[in-house]
């Protein structure tokens, strides 16, 4: 019973000193905004590494999304007897709303954060960022804002084409596995849209990336010890993302989508 | 007042101290060795300097200055006239051997992109590393990372030198390279320079004085001669490399 108190009571800790941490990290990002033109070309290297290079998993996992929604609305509604001329309509707001912003941002925590969390993770243990300490270089204006940054502006971005690659997944599906029509889809998908619900998925998409990008760096510097030290930075930063990912997503629901 | 002053400094981490009120006066165009057993606080001492690490207790002083209580921009400005060589070279793994040794020229905006390659071309020629300017760090041997990183603390012409184990993990005649280096430059560009090392064959070689930690404090200094011939038994213990004597194996 003690020795349970005692591991609740340090896990607590922990967790409010991680919260704590990625208070001051942020805040230290945002004093760094100002050093946006000097850092340009950084960022630019950044939004290539983070954004461009994540394109192709973003495109696989969006088709499938599309795909397996489609499929799987198509056997409720079976189930519950509804016609399938909603099909479209239900897979679009799935995908605009939860299913693109949320599992997009999910995957990028895994391959994103964590590539952040291993990178600036060895920079630590290595002396790399003593070294640019000792330099008179701000680690936090090198390292964190081009990344940061990069992770808050391509999420959105990556979103917006998953968006349209799992509509266009789901509309397959139901066309070859369903027998509906792609004008019943898509007749189904332009009644239901609305741009206010796709603009609330970028919008959470962006706060995903900037979770992503903090958590990774926030981590990543926390790292000591050698190898080991850097492979739990890695799995903590994305055990800590999707957490915050998911927690976020649920209070977006609450505030963006009045029932 | 000596040029850089560490006055009764105290580091704990929890509730282990590692240094225990360490007093050290260097004075300009100096070169000091701090000697002492593995794990005895030598590159914590080191860290201290550039306030990598902030004291528990005791200060810094570098001109008069308390490190400690610099802003940013002052602190900037001093790390700018300090260069340090780390334990493991600390090279950036993304960039070739000719940005790591421009990087700090570059981020300080007070040089052309053609005066930094000037630059970096006359320091890696000083340390023999010019055929390897595009070479990218993970392509280099350990004493060519070294030599590397003695490059990039030197770019800025800074006044001190701070190295940190030097000459460990590299073959004997790779390590008496470095260190006809670390005296070439001293001369060359009378920094001042403070090293720590446990490599004695080192330590007199490129030493004005010698300076022994033990159980977190000073407990000897001398010239290189004194530091031959004393009879300080834990001195002597550790130069001729016994493990019987006053200080205890960890």
């Amino acid at each position: 019973m003690e020795y349970g108190l005692s591991v609740l009571g340090r896990r607590g800790v922990n967790f409010i000193n991680t919260l704590g941490g990625l208070c001051i990290l942020f805040f230290r990002f945002l004093c760094s905004l100002k050093d946006i033109p000097r850092s340009f070309r950084l960022i630019v290297e950044q939004l290539y590494v983070i954004g461009v290079k994540s394109l192709p998993l973003i495109v696989v996992i969006s088709v499938f999304v599309g795909a397996v929604s489609a499929w799987q609305a198509a056997y409720q509604f079976k189930f519950i007897g509804a016609p399938l001329r909603y099909l479209g309509q239900a897979v679009g707001k799935a995908v605009v709303i939860e299913l693109a912003p949320v599992l997009s941002a999910l995957v990028f925590a895994g391959r994103v954060g964590a590539g952040i969390a291993a990178e600036i993770g060895t920079m630590r243990v290595t002396e790399q960022i003593d070294a640019l300490d000792s330099m008179g270089i701000n680690p936090v204006r090198y390292l964190v804002l081009p990344r940061v940054l990069a992770c808050l502006f391509m999420v959105p971005l990556l979103v917006f084409f998953a968006d349209f690659i799992a509509i266009i997944g789901g509309l397959v599906v139901s066309v070859v596995g369903v027998n509906v029509s792609s004008e019943t889809f898509l007749n189904g998908f332009r009644d239901s849209f609305k741009v206010s619900d796709f603009i609330n998925g970028l919008t959470k998409a962006a706060v995903f990336g900037l979770l992503v990008g903090l958590v990774g760096c926030y981590e990543g510097f926390k790292a000591e010890g050698g190898a080991q030290g850097v492979g739990l930075a890695t799995t903590t930063s994305v055990v800590i993302s999707c957490v915050l990912i998911l927690v976020f997503n649920f209070v977006f629901a609450i505030i963006l989508f009045r029932i | 007042m000596a040029y850089i002053r560490i006055d009764n400094l105290v580091k704990m981490f929890g509730e282990q101290t590692v240094l225990d009120g360490v007093n050290i006066n260097i004075e300009k165009g100096e070169s000091i060795v701090v000697i002492g057993q593995s794990g005895c606080g030598k590159s914590v001492l080191l860290k201290h300097l550039l306030r990598l690490l902030e004291p528990t207790k005791g200060r810094v002083w570098f001109e008069g200055y308390d490190i400690a209580t610099l802003n940013h921009r002052e602190l900037i400005g001093i790390r700018q006239r300090i260069g340090m060589v780390f334990q493991s070279a600390a090279l950036f793994d993304s960039l070739t051997v000719a940005e790591n040794v421009g990087l700090g020229l570059r981020e300080s905006r007070q040089y052309s992109t053609r005066q930094v390659e000037e630059i970096v071309m006359t320091k890696l020629e000083l340390v023999a590393m010019v055929s390897a300017a595009e070479k990218f760090p993970a392509e280099l041997s350990g004493g060519m990372r070294k030599r590397v990183a003695l490059a990039r603390a030197i770019a800025t012409d800074p006044e001190v030198l701070l190295y940190d184990e030097p000459t460990t993990g590299l073959d004997p005649i790779t390590a008496d390279m470095i260190n006809d280096l670390i005296v070439e430059l001293k001369e060359k560009l009378n920094v001042t320079s403070i090293a720590v090392t446990h490599d004695m064959t080192s330590a007199f070689k490129i030493a004005d004085r010698i300076t022994m930690l033990y159980q977190g404090k000073v407990e000897y200094d001398g010239s290189p001669e004194e530091t031959r011939s004393t009879d300080n038994a834990v001195v002597r213990q550790f130069i001729e490399g016994q493990a019987r004597g006053p200080i205890q194996v960890r």
